[in-house]
């Protein structure tokens, strides 16, 4: 494989969809296909062979907009249909060629104005199961790239240039973390994909590795090159099947046009990659944790350091990065990485996905520049809260992260603002609440998380989630006193500063940030055993009377 | 490999020859374990005292081993699944949009509580961390088909149909 043979394929895609008037993409994820996108793509396919007009039906990956599903877009018309039912499929057909179908429009510009799509440049344009796909909107031309005109140290230099930080959430520079498993010594080295999503509420590295696998692993293959390593791993949750299938029909398609294997593109460089499945553990997406569970073993985690890029997989050195952050490298390949540093504010450069969810109008995945302010993204991009209630909260991070209140809202999105205002990046989770959720209430769901998801290893992530879920839950029955509330307040600092691994000492992030912001609904569960959201029930009432 | 003699299959159901095709197909690593335990899911629907032993042997593994890993992850059951079962979400976002409601009614509904299976062995109750359709919380998955948006009485309806087929 060369660029030649890469601009061949390109070109013959090209003029394959050159026959077609009209592209008509119908989004197939979870969101979509939930409900019934798979019939709705046949019921178009019917209609569009009964009515003899040239139409490509293509089923592609999410779009963004997963609340308004199932969703179809017409190319070239731009248009972009909203839950559209296959009863619509003949009206959508016959408009083709003349004005779009007005009860179906969504005019969704507001939302889609403000993002700017770098890892998702390829979702809602390309099959997912097709390598020409992915080639003909400039796949693989970076690893060509990096294989025929670039060294290993280049590589690493322009990566550190593009200033990308680690999408998994600790905002590590990439470049960096290439840079030490390149300079570890010994033949054999790894690179690990680290696609155990296991953030609640969080799905961009779902949707990425359903809607564009060959990205990732393009990203893989440019990495493996960069830090001399010969085999990779995709670590996937087991609770992803779509994922892992669409992974292996990748794998499988590269290895086939000569992408992974044996002296690519007539290079010495050999690269091939293995799915791991992962077994539903959270504290496997801990890297130490991680690379134990690949080993066949329970997923604990060891000290660090030493770090994987020094001694990881098997003792051998090893590069673990995050499914986003292995999309990023591609396109940073193609344009550079000034281009990639032109986006984004301060130390936080390029786009981050999140996952938009909670109590919010247009709910799904948006992709936006480092540097945008909450407030942009809940009330421009997801179009604030619905119903008429009032936005209390934004949880990030995940259960390691924090709840962020109204008064920070026009905080910059950076991995250091973030921090500063107690919660963390994370790897994408965004979940909007509003007046009906109690914050005690959310502290308890994400103490209860960590405390059945913590591996058991250090006592201080074990016993002491423990001990703040019985504190947490007196609190939310309205049986807590103030001293519990110190205590609380006590634990939160033992855990953090004394727990082994990221998931122990980021517990108390959810607790410490509601008790930093919402201090007053704690209080109130206290002194007047009243939960102001009207959430907990209270037991007792008359003991409360009396 | 001869110094290790193999041991036979636990019994003549077909679906060991795929377990230990799978463990072939890995070369009979040690660090296939927790890939072998996911055919062995896969194909019986949970790991049982036999497939465990049995996977361990071949592998070489300590049955402790074997055992701590079955134990460890959520995504392994010990317990033979019911017919049908029930996934409600408790994820973030699910969670946020009342799936605590939905557990509650059907534990009230079926008569036992999550990670349990009804007597008859009819519907099995699983609560699931995530799922990974945020955006159409809160989720519910009916033998593995993703139901969004679910209310109580919708859960009911659904769980009904099962009892009566």
């Amino acid at each position: 494989m060369n660029i030649e043979e890469l601009e061949q394929i390109a070109e013959s895609v090209r003029q394959e969809n050159a026959k077609y008037d009209h592209e008509i993409n119908v989004c197939m994820d979870l969101a979509c296909f939930s409900q019934g996108a798979s019939q709705l793509k046949d019921e178009i396919a019917k209609v569009v062979a009964v009515s003899g007009k040239k139409v490509l039906v293509r089923r592609t990956s999410c779009m963004g907009p997963c609340s308004a599903g199932p969703l179809v877009a017409v190319d070239p018309e731009d248009t972009l249909y909203r839950h559209v039912k296959p009863s619509d499929a003949e009206a959508i057909v016959n408009s083709l060629g003349g004005e779009p179908v007005p009860s179906l429009q969504c005019d969704l510009r507001e939302h889609f104005d403000q993002q700017m799509r770098v890892v998702l440049e390829n979702a809602g344009h390309i099959d997912p199961e097709k390598i020409d796909d992915y080639i003909a909107r400039e796949g693989y031309q970076a690893l060509v790239k990096a294989l025929t005109e670039m060294t290993p140290s280049d590589v690493t230099l322009l990566l550190t240039e593009s200033e990308l930080r680690g999408r998994g959430g600790g905002g590590y520079p990439t470049g960096l973390k290439w840079g030490t498993v390149a300079k570890a010594g010994g033949d054999l080295k790894y690179v690990i994909c680290n696609g155990d999503e296991g953030d609640p509420g969080a799905f961009m590295d779902r949707s990425v590795m359903e809607g564009d696998p060959h990205r990732v692993i393009e990203g893989m293959a440019i990495a493996a090159y960069a830090v001399g390593a010969s085999k990779g791993f995709i670590y996937v949750r087991a609770e992803y099947p779509l994922a892992v299938a669409r992974l292996t029909t990748g794998l499988r398609e590269a290895r086939r046009r000569g992408l992974l294997g044996n002296n690519i593109c007539n290079t010495p460089f050999c690269f091939d990659v293995e799915i791991r499945l992962g077994a539903g553990a959270f504290v496997c997406g801990e890297e130490t944790a991680l690379i134990a569970s690949i080993e066949g073993r329970r997923g604990n985690p060891k000290p660090r350091p030493p770090y994987p890029a020094v001694s990881g997989l098997w003792g051998k050195p090893t590069l673990i990065n995050n499914v986003e952050t292995f999309a990023n490298i591609a396109p940073i390949l193609r344009k550079g990485g000034e281009w990639f540093s032109s986006m984004g504010v301060g130390r936080s450069k390029g786009t981050k996905v999140f996952a938009l969810t909670g109590k919010i109008v247009n709910s799904g995945l948006v992709e936006v520049p480092m540097g945008i302010t909450l407030r942009q993204i809940i009330e421009d991009i997801g179009g604030g809260v619905p119903n008429g209630h009032t936005f209390k909260a934004v949880q990030t991070g995940g259960p390691s992260g924090g709840c962020i209140p109204n008064e920070h809202l026009d905080l910059q999105v950076t991995y250091e603002s973030l921090v500063q205002v107690g919660s963390i990046m994370g790897s994408g989770g965004m979940i909007v609440m509003d007046d009906t959720s109690c914050m005690v209430n959310v502290a308890r769901f994400f103490i209860e998380f960590c405390m059945t998801e913590s591996c058991g290893k250090c006592i201080p992530c074990r016993a002491g989630t423990a001990q703040m879920h019985t504190l947490l839950t007196r609190i939310c029955d309205g049986a807590g006193s103030m001293s519990d509330l110190e205590l609380l307040e006590d634990l939160c600092v033992t855990v953090k500063e004394t727990s082994l691994c990221g998931l122990g000492q980021t517990a108390p992030n959810p607790v410490l940030s509601t008790l930093r912001y919402f201090r007053n609904e704690y209080i109130e569960h206290i002194a007047n055993k009243r939960c102001p959201a009207g959430v907990c029930t209270i037991q007792a009432p008359e003991e409360v009377l009396a | 490999m001869a110094l290790y003699p193999m041991p036979s299959l636990p019994s003549d159901d077909k679906r060991w020859k795929i377990v230990s095709g799978a463990m072939r197909k890995n070369g009979y690593a040690r660090h296939a374990l927790i890939e072998t335990l996911h055919t062995v899911q896969s194909s019986f629907g949970y790991l049982d005292d036999d497939s465990i032993r049995f996977v361990a042997r071949s592998l070489r593994v300590p049955l402790s081993q074997a055992y701590g890993v079955a134990t460890f992850y959520h995504y392994f059951s010990l317990k033979p699944p019911g017919k049908h079962t029930v996934t409600i979400c408790a994820g973030t976002a699910c969670y946020i949009k009342g799936s605590d409601m939905l557990l509650e009614t059907a534990e009230k509904h079926l008569g036992i509580r999550a990670g349990e299976t009804t007597k008859d062995m009819l519907i099995g109750l699983v609560k699931a961390r995530c799922v990974g359709a945020c955006s159409r919380a809160p989720v519910v998955m009916a033998d593995g088909d993703v139901a969004g948006e679910m209310t109580g009485a919708l859960l009911i309806e659904q769980l009904e149909r099962w009892a009566v087929e």
